[in-house]
């Protein structure tokens, strides 16, 4: 997994609240059995103006000139601010890849939908919690040119004219993402503690431990 | 040790460790598994050498891209034909015991969980779906989780969670005619918001939730992520206990008997507290529909389309005059002049037997209204469908003017051929109406399988309380 250590990049304003899993990777896309190149299918229905199919060549495919991410402001974003429950809805986790795989290394929102948010930590990406008020803030400055600084290991966001932001992670996501490390190895560490609680659960619920 | 919610009973119960910052790592009793989210899964498990930690505890299932015709001549496009026999291919290669394509027992994954006994009061449960938390109306801890942690899962049987806060909302009273566990979650739903559990594990409770059978609380429980709650849970009571008598994943023998000792503590104390309560008086709710395009947006059968000037939030007004525009409705408009022309009985949601039996018992005698292009019955697994068909139901409803499919998501998200067309307006039992939910530019209505039958019938929504 890519690390998340520190970033200044163009911040590209959606606004709206409650997008869901479906609208930032629309199903067809799912039938993938790879993990990467989902980037061009982004937001697809509301990004192109015809209907998307997996594997399409996305190149020529003619744009909705109103979205956020075809306007020519936007184009190298890495910052995406929006609204209130971002990714609610599936599970998908070709969603996070999907915003991964276009650029973006954080989100900055309101309110995430939970299992969104812990998919992304697993894909190298930060998403940020701020206040509703902090976020109409950023929503009215955002323009053209319009950079942030994300520096993780401070947990602050630094904004054009120098005004510092401070936001909330947990210690071991924060390691974990600062680090680029994989969960599974750091789990597979402990294989001792799973061996043992599966010996004293066994007594608990020894139905759960019959071969089937 | 102080009064636990059923929450904290089943957190504690599976905690192998926690770390300083309450980070914990959960172990896993049961993991399902689906052809969509499952293949990169395995993929990086062959790639790092990893063999899963038991592979006992994992059964896969394709449903999401499985054809609902004639299933001896396969699989019709080559991507999701390709996406199902990776998964065939997958569980061969890991041990993983799948019920593929032409088995009786294939179904979707949170219809065949519950109905082998393969998810069981206690345990903890987890799928990359987001609709795992259906799985907690037996008392289990049961929630959607991504691929990284699908094979998380598979490799180490345990999970890193933080715990969620505790939510009970609490439904007293007994519901009218017409009036199903769809509504009671639907009206939930539109209470408290798509955002209104975020960060929350709810245990549904109250004489209006304790009265239904097991399919109802799936149903409700099911709906829990629609709240924003990963987990939904139910106590475990005489219904639960009798659902899994026999199943043929249930506990055999000795093991029964403990079993059912230690599932009756399933439940919360007394003096448990929780961080946040919700009171649903169940009298109160009426059959539900939603208008627009996220499944707060929901009103009462006899209502209106609400008019966005009347909502002061100026971000929920946007949200709303979009999906207006999307669905294609106008403010003021009654939800009973609204026309449909699909009809979708099915899904994880509303394709038990008791969905079949309950839509059958509004369309028996009757006749699909002639806008209806297409209405469809899709029976949530082999065994459902098999069971409805020794009823009769399958008759019923083909004599109505309805098609009676194999069992799969189907319309719910259109990964397979079932879909609405663009601008097409569907009655669905589902439980998204997001935009391009059910096809590009379809347009969803979330109801009961009483209320999608009826609506068939008439070609709009009706009020099935004053329908005969």
């Amino acid at each position: 997994m890519q690390a998340f250590t520190k970033i200044t990049a163009t911040v590209a304003p959606l606004d709206r609240a409650n997008v869901d899993t479906d609208a930032i990777i629309p199903k067809q896309f799912l039938k993938s059995i790879r993990r990467a190149g989902f980037g061009p299918y982004l937001f697809d229905e509301w990004r192109y103006q015809d209907i998307g199919e997996p594997e399409m060549d996305c190149t020529n495919r003619p744009l909705k000139e109103d979205f956020v991410l075809n306007n020519s402001d936007y184009q190298s974003a890495k910052i995406l601010l929006t609204r209130e429950n971002f990714g609610c809805g599936s599970s998908r986790e070709h969603a996070p890849w999907a915003i991964e795989d276009y650029g973006f290394r954080a989100i900055i929102a309101p309110s995430f939908a939970d299992i969104f948010y812990n998919n992304c930590f697993k894909n190298g990406l930060l998403p940020i919690v701020l206040s509703a008020e902090l976020v109409d803030d950023l929503f009215s400055e955002v323009a053209a040119g319009y950079e942030l600084q994300i520096d993780l290991e401070a947990q602050t966001i630094t904004t054009p004219d120098g005004k510092v932001i401070k936001f909330d992670v947990d210690e071991s996501r924060k390691y974990r993402l600062f680090n680029g490390l994989d969960d599974i190895a750091l789990t597979l560490k402990q294989s001792d503690k799973i061996k043992a609680y599966e010996a004293e659960r066994a007594k608990r619920a020894p139905w759960l431990f019959v071969a089937q | 040790m102080s009064a636990q919610t059923l929450y904290d009973k089943l957190w504690h119960d599976h905690v192998v460790h926690t770390e300083e910052d309450g980070s914990s790592l959960i172990y896993i009793d049961r993991q399902l598994i689906h052809e969509v989210t499952s293949p990169q899964a395995f993929e990086s498990l062959r790639l790092q050498g990893r063999a899963p930690w038991r592979t006992d505890r994992n059964l896969a299932v394709a449903d999401h891209n499985v054809p609902t015709t004639d299933r001896s001549v396969g699989i019709a496009d080559p991507i999701s034909r390709l996406q199902v026999e990776t998964l065939d291919k997958n569980c061969t290669e890991f041990g993983i015991t799948e019920f593929d394509m032409s088995d009786l027992r294939q179904g979707i994954v949170h219809v065949v969980g519950p109905e082998q006994g393969a998810t069981l009061p206690g345990m903890t449960v987890v799928c990359g779906d987001s609709h795992t938390s259906t799985h907690g109306a037996s008392a289990a801890l049961a929630f959607g989780i991504g691929t990284s942690e699908v094979e998380h899962a598979l490799a180490t049987q345990c999970l890193i969670q933080k715990k969620s806060k505790n939510f009970l909302i609490k439904v007293d009273g007994q519901v009218g005619a017409g009036v199903t566990a769809k509504d009671i979650v639907l009206a939930i739903i539109g209470a408290i918001g798509t955002a209104g559990g975020n960060g929350y594990a709810i245990e549904f409770a109250g004489s209006a939730i304790t009265s239904l059978s097991m399919e109802g609380r799936m149903t409700v429980c099911n709906m829990a992520i629609e709240a924003g709650a990963r987990a939904g849970m139910i106590a475990v009571d005489d219904t639960t206990i009798n659902y899994y008598r026999d199943r043929p994943y249930s506990p055999k023998g000795d093991d029964w008997y403990m079993a059912e000792r230690v599932w009756q503590k399933l439940h919360s104390d007394d003096g448990a507290v929780f961080d946040k309560v919700v009171e649903v008086d169940a009298t109160t709710i009426k059959p539900q529909v939603t208008w627009g395009t996220s499944p707060e947006m929901v009103v009462s059968i006899d209502a209106e389309v609400p008019n966005p000037v009347d909502e002061y939030d100026v971000v929920k007004q946007k949200s709303m005059q979009n999906a207006l525009q999307y669905m294609g409705l106008k403010a003021g408009q009654a939800i009973t002049d609204i026309q449909v022309d699909k009809v979708f009985i099915g899904s994880c949601t509303n394709s038990r037997i008791e969905d079949i039996r309950a839509a059958a018992t509004m369309v028996e005698g009757k006749k699909v209204a002639k806008n209806i292009k297409l209405a469809l019955i899709v029976p949530g697994s082999g065994l459902v469908k098999q069971q409805a068909e020794q009823e009769g139901l399958d008759k019923i409803f083909i004599a109505a003017g309805f098609e009676w499919r194999e069992p799969g998501c189907s319309m719910c998200l259109a990964m397979n051929a079932d879909k609405l067309e663009e601008g097409e307006r569907c009655a669905s039992t589902s439980n998204r109406n997001f935009e391009g939910r059910q096809g590009y530019g379809g347009r969803t209505h979330l109801v009961s399988p009483e209320m999608a039958a009826a609506a068939a019938i008439e070609g709009h929504f009706v009020d099935i309380r004053n329908w005969v």
